[in-house]
């Protein structure tokens, strides 16, 4: 076990330059900005001598690369910025935050699996038949709709006609929550298992063209306990690779979304800060996004490499 | 950027490989080739001929006929502004399909020459090229184009920028890998023991058997730009009202899902027809342009 991680330590140290290059490229955007924070802070309100002040205040006097070197010393402290429309820490925000836009997040994986690994499972059961035809079709259509129309459609289907679900908003208990962001969940799901989908349905074609799956159906395995016990769990392993990848998406997603069902998460914080011009507030929940990916990244990475079968024969044989 | 679209390519060149002997058809038997091409040219027509073919003026407000529904005189009603809903979905093709197909422009012909260097050379200029890709992809599509688009100001150019900010990674990482596993293969070798530079190998003999996978992926970023196009109109950070665009007409619609429904379906069909179009066009030109035809 320790031999196969034994990549994790060098991993890791492969991320550091890209962390750093995420806090430039997140310090660098307040930099293309027209004008300068300060500017930015005081509005119509500026005169030259209060513009000066808070150029100084807020070390925009000192050369660029100092400026930098605050900005990391502050990021180390957790010190984000005060938000300009909330008049509060950006930190004390962004982690608010984060649990709800966290839980959507979840959820929609969780919900866009349970959609693709049995429509997955069909479309490769009967390749190029019409079941497999009408799957990809779908994957394509799927592709295709702006997710926060998917959204308002659901929306018109199931809050506004049937009346089964909540328009929109947050509940207040972790199953409240559940009934609250299932349209919302289900709408990032509709829009990312497309891509499940194609990936499950091509290497659960392989599996199924395999030695070992012969075996098993010379034994007399078929149907739904040959596809749990021999087929799914080797199909995955490619799988988990995207699940990583999709995690960004879904955070990228669920801005969009969080605005088309009122959520209060990242996203809702992230189009307020924009349509107030509030720059600490778009920095922080950028700079988080992009930490997040990294993270989700190596994790990714360290999932392979326990799931697949392949490393796990090299140390000590599976029971 | 990471967005799973990039995955797709991948599955595309697998069941490429499988279809070997399918591709080896003429063009016009190739059935998403010209699906695609039918959808994508009706679209385009309809795009280019809008002020032919639309009954009203997309902007001309109708305040006395305000949130009509369907009628002989407006086939999908009138919006809040007694706008012709029609015509706007008929000139909304021309800022959806531009922006969609323009923004892939400069992000194609940079990650991809950039791709073919970092590929073709190695060492360390492709250790920092790679490494700021791995930056990039740090930040997915959305989130990115969002910041990028806030921070130049609203308008095209603006939205043709942070698409292009955001999406010359992919073009990267694709070419550059096709580059090395063409490094390998005996043709280049050949030219390169014959004496030929870098740049006559690169352009003349690695180029045309590379550039077909990011054609190919150039169709799915297509889409991609269109749902950014359609996703900023409806955040309202993108073309300014009342231009007619399908993003912001959704936006519009939703105010009165309860009521008119039409207003905000009908843009966002209009969208998965394309999408759906230009999907095919992608499918059908990776049969099209596969290396293995060519032999």
């Amino acid at each position: 076990m320790l031999q196969r991680l034994s990549f994790i330590p060098g991993r890791l140290l492969q991320a550091v330059p890209v962390v750093f290059g995420v806090t430039l490229v997140v310090f660098f955007m307040a930099h293309l900005l027209p004008g300068d924070p300060a500017t930015a802070i005081l509005g119509d309100k500026a005169t030259p001598a209060s513009l000066e002040a808070l150029r100084v205040q807020l070390g925009l006097d000192q050369p660029i690369w100092a400026q930098y070197g605050l900005f990391l010393a502050n990021l180390f402290q957790g010190n984000l910025g005060i938000s300009f429309s909330f008049q509060r820490p950006v930190a004390e925000l962004v982690f608010q935050a984060i649990p709800v836009t966290m839980s959507l997040v979840l959820f929609s994986m969780v919900l866009a699996l349970a959609i693709s690994i049995p429509l997955a499972a069909i479309a490769a059961s009967g390749p190029n038949k019409p079941r497999d035809l009408l799957v990809r079709f779908f994957t394509l259509i799927g592709q295709g709709m702006p997710q926060f129309w998917v959204g308002i459609m659901l929306i018109l289907l199931f809050a506004v006609n049937l009346r089964f679900f909540p328009v929109g908003g947050f509940g207040n208990s972790p199953l409240d929550n559940l009934y609250y962001l299932f349209l919302p969940a289900l709408t990032l799901a509709i829009s990312i298992s497309p891509v499940f989908i194609r990936s499950l349905r091509s290497s659960t074609i392989s599996v199924l063209g395999s030695d070992y799956v012969a075996t098993a159906r010379s034994k007399g395995a078929a149907g739904a306990p040959l596809f749990r016990q021999h087929v799914l769990r080797n199909a995955a392993i490619p799988t988990v690779s995207i699940i990583g990848i999709t995690l960004g998406y879904l955070v990228g997603g669920s801005i969009v979304i969080e605005k088309v069902f009122a959520i209060p998460g990242l996203g809702s914080l992230m189009l307020n800060a924009i349509y107030n011009r509030d720059f600490p507030t778009i920095q922080a929940v950028t700079l988080f996004v992009g930490l997040f990916v990294v993270i989700v990244g190596i994790l990714t990475d360290i999932a392979y490499t326990a799931l697949d079968p392949r490393v796990n024969l090299t140390g000590k044989a599976r029971a | 950027m990471s967005s799973p679209t990039f995955l797709l390519v991948g599955f595309q060149a697998r069941r490429r490989a499988k279809a070997r002997s399918r591709s080896l058809k003429p063009w016009y038997r190739n059935t998403p080739l010209v699906a695609g091409m039918i959808v994508v040219g009706l679209l385009i027509l309809l795009a280019i001929f809008a002020p032919l073919i639309a009954p009203y003026d997309p902007i001309a407000q109708d305040l006395g006929a305000t949130l009509q529904g369907p009628s002989a005189a407006h086939w999908l009603g009138t919006d809040k502004f007694g706008r012709d809903v029609l015509s706007r979905l008929i000139w909304g093709a021309q800022v959806d399909l531009r922006v969609g197909f323009l923004a892939v422009l400069i992000p194609f012909v940079f990650g991809s020459i950039l791709g073919a260097f970092a590929g073709y050379f190695g060492g360390w200029f492709d250790a920092i090229v790679m490494r700021i890709v791995d930056v990039f992809f740090a930040f997915p599509f959305l989130v990115m184009v969002i910041v990028l688009v806030f921070i130049l100001g609203s308008g095209e150019t603006s939205i043709y920028l942070a698409i292009a900010a955001v999406s010359w990674v992919s073009y990267v990482k694709i070419v550059r890998g096709e580059v090395i596993s063409a490094k390998e293969q005996d043709y280049v070798v050949g030219a390169r023991l014959g004496g030929m530079s870098n740049a006559r190998v690169l352009f003349r003999h690695i180029g045309p058997n590379v550039f077909s996978q990011a054609i190919i992926y150039a169709m799915s970023d297509i889409v991609m730009n269109i749902m950014g196009i359609v996703t900023l109109g409806y955040l309202g950070l993108g073309i300014a009202p009342p231009t007619a665009e399908w993003g912001s007409m959704i936006l519009e619609g939703q105010e009165f899902i309860t009521t008119h429904w039409l207003q905000a379906t009908v843009p966002g069909l209009m969208v998965v027809i394309t999408s759906l179009g230009v999907s095919w066009l992608g499918d059908g030109l990776s049969d099209l342009l596969s290396p293995e035809r060519r032999k």
